[in-house]
């Protein structure tokens, strides 16, 4: 962004003001992320810096809260992950094959009433969550599926599967279908068409749209509040209880996991959308 | 004639129009059919409950269960003036069926909310009519009203018979700070308690800026990131993708953290010389807390579709304005500005209708002055178990939302969602 040696002062002025501002707004960003890093390695109970962490001296960092958050009596976290990972598993499997399959129909020019019904599929990412999860409570409620795995896994699956058709079918619009044409020529039947032709070019997208689900499971909180019992606590639902009643340093270790799981995602959505691009490029 | 030799036949003899018209729907059927799983479940466990919230909200049939006979004989009463023997008559036999379903405390109850004073009246003529000392032989209104003198008032008649349709609008009203009074008109409450509108107001504003913030600190990366190289803008965009892929709670939790009193934030402006290190001012649980962190939470959301729209801007264009005499800042506004306008509307509106149902966040720093619509509905939902009201409010809520995504259809359209 080097500026041209003829331009004006006061557009200088306003180049580095404008580099200025993006810098404040990328520190906004990034920053609060990083606060808790240092913080969840803390020696004391304090959730403030230091003198000695200001100072860099090891004796103020330790792994305390860490050795806390796996080994801690009646440490709710681990049953949390546990529980967190199942559902999230499970959700994002039921997300993916429903997104998937609805995904393939709605890409087809022969279906009817296109308009509305994709409103209809996309609609809980919309609707704002406090009223989704009131109506999946009501349900919930009337089904006797309310603080059990199965009903928190199926309120995941309908929040989670509007990602899935969104990608999908984005995935699907660059997708040459004279392939599975050929594929049909020669002899093959719609399912292994599916199979061995378009599911592998259509993967990428089929995989970003369910790290959307997993994250959207993981990460839920509204819904799970309502539905939750003792047995079924999250991650989320412990770090939200613990936020309300007193903010603990395991907390932000806990939290520091699970930036480091995000960053994780991130670097592997990020691959798979160059992927998808690639592959995309080649159809064209 | 002619027309009949044109007519282009299939292997099989049928006519090739025909014969495409079949293949078509049955194409039409086998893609309707792909949907059909997701559609029927969606339909069942979700859409159908939405619908089920509305019966909810404006269900009132309790009374009307409780009180069948009652309002069958009230229906020839004018209202104006004590009803007649019959209806008391009717009424002590409902409320006799109510005393063996120990149901009485119910109707009381909800008696009592119509109007004051049901209550102890109620009591008084269940004692009554436990110790059997109603004589079915005598005028049953007369005994009525000597049971207390509220029973002879027309008033709490009127208000039973109010409680009658089976259906009311009385939790919408009531989300509205608003009531139907004796004379079925429209009322508001006392100024005092008027807590409802505050929040509906406070919502929308806070939605308003939160977009309006979002915004401001938007646009200018966005460009920055559509005008970089690709090397530097894709180190950049981590840092709009890393808060956007990050647990909500985690990033609720680090607003925490910088935003106490003895945090971050204010340890930098005590630095600075900003503010005294005795007077830090509160900048949690309050709205300051609320706009900062929504703030930063729903950026992504505007900096994502502002970035891909900013993208397919060609840079020829501003050389052009610019040759053309241009100054940078009129290019920008005549050339540029305009060309990122679908951008701008999906982004605000994305990120107006996520701030206008936003729930944890709020809770959390929010305080008593940040708390919002939504926060309310979770109360009434967990607390009160108000689930009538709550599922009113969450209409009223979803009806909005609705409007604003009509409005973003129109706009951009739906198909133009763009994720990460």
């Amino acid at each position: 962004m080097a500026l041209p040696k003829y331009t004006e002062t006061r557009y200088r002025i306003w180049h580095y003001f404008y580099i200025a501002i993006c810098t404040f707004v990328f520190i906004f960003l990034i920053a609060p992320l990083f606060v808790i890093f240092p913080l969840s390695f803390n020696a004391e109970e304090f959730l403030v810096f230091s003198e000695g962490m200001k100072n860099l001296d090891p004796d103020a960092f330790s792994l305390r809260w860490y050795k806390d958050m796996v080994y801690g009596t009646k440490n709710p976290w681990g049953l949390a992950a546990k529980n967190s990972f199942i559902i999230a598993i499970f959700a994002t499997l039921g997300s993916v094959i429903l997104g998937t399959v609805a995904a393939l129909g709605l890409s087809s020019r022969h279906m009817p009433f296109k308009g509305i019904i994709m409103a209809t599929l996309i609609s809980p990412m919309i609707v704002p969550l406090i009223i989704s999860g009131v109506a999946i409570f009501f349900f919930m409620a009337k089904a006797g599926l309310a603080a059990t795995h199965t009903g928190i896994v199926l309120a995941h699956i309908i929040l989670g599967t509007p990602f899935v058709v969104i990608t999908v079918t984005a995935t699907l619009s660059g997708f040459d279908h004279s392939v599975t044409r050929a594929a049909a020529s020669l002899g093959s039947n719609p399912v292994n068409t599916f199979m061995k032709v378009t599911l592998p070019l259509i993967l990428p997208g089929v995989i970003s749209g369910g790290l959307f689900a997993f994250v959207t499971s993981f990460d839920e909180v509204v819904v799970v509040l309502f539905l939750a019992g003792l047995e079924n606590t999250t991650i989320p639902i412990q770090m939200w209880t613990g936020l309300r009643e007193q903010l603990s340093p395991t907390i932000l270790a806990v939290a520091t996991c699970l930036i480091v799981l995000s960053t994780l995602i991130l670097i592997s959505a990020e691959l798979l959308r160059r992927r998808s691009e690639r592959l995309r490029g080649i159809n064209r | 004639m002619s027309s009949e030799t044109k007519q282009i036949l299939t292997t099989d003899g049928i006519p090739l129009e025909i014969s495409l018209k079949k293949a078509e729907r049955k194409n039409k059927i086998k893609a309707f059919l792909l949907v059909a799983p997701l559609l029927l479940f969606l339909i069942i466990t979700y859409i159908f409950p939405i619908g089920e919230m509305f019966t909810r909200s404006i269900d009132d049939k309790m009374i009307t269960n409780m009180l069948p006979k009652t309002f069958k004989s009230m229906e020839t009463w004018d209202g104006k003036e004590l009803p007649s023997e019959e209806v008391f008559v009717s009424f002590l036999s409902d409320f006799k069926i109510l005393v063996e379903k120990k149901e009485h405390g119910k109707l009381a109850q909800r008696l009592n909310k119509e109007k004051n004073g049901f209550n102890t009246i109620t009591k008084k003529l269940f004692r009554q009519v436990k110790r059997n000392k109603i004589d079915e032989t005598q005028s049953i209104k007369e005994q009525i009203m000597k049971v207390h003198k509220r029973w002879r008032n027309v008033e709490y008649w009127q208000a039973i018979k109010r409680t009658a349709p089976p259906y009311t609008s009385a939790k919408y009203l009531k989300a509205m700070d608003m009531y139907l009074n004796e004379d079925n008109k429209i009322t508001q409450v006392s100024e005092d308690r008027r807590i409802h509108r505050i929040l509906w107001l406070r919502t929308v504003e806070v939605a308003f800026f939160v977009t309006v913030f979002c915004f401001l600190m938007g646009y200018p990366i966005a460009h920055l990131l559509a005008t970089l190289p690709m090397k530097y803008s894709n180190l950049l965009m981590i840092c709009v993708l890393l808060p956007f892929w990050t647990s909500l709670l985690v990033r609720t939790a680090s607003w925490m953290i910088l935003l106490q009193q003895q945090g971050v934030v204010n340890d930098f402006f005590v630095m600075i010389g900003l503010v005294a290190d005795d007077n830090r001012p509160e900048m949690m649980y309050n709205k300051v807390g609320t706009y900062v962190a929504m703030t930063q939470i729903l950026l992504p959301f505007m900096v994502l579709p502002l970035y891909s729209v900013m993208k397919t801007i060609s840079p020829s264009l501003m050389r052009a304005g610019k040759s053309l005499g241009g100054t940078p800042f009129v290019a920008f506004w005549k050339v540029y500005f305009p060309l990122t306008i679908p951008g701008i509307g999906a982004g605000c509106l994305l990120v107006f209708i996520l701030a206008i149902g936003y729930y944890i966040t709020p809770a959390l720093v929010g305080g008593a002055s940040g708390t919002l619509i939504s926060n309310q509905i979770a109360y009434h939902m967990k607390t009160t178990l108000d689930w009538s009201f709550a599922s009113a409010m969450g209409l009223m809520l979803l009806g909005g939302v609705l409007v604003i995504y009509w409005l973003y259809n129109k706009l951009v359209g739906v198909d133009n969602i763009k994720l990460g």
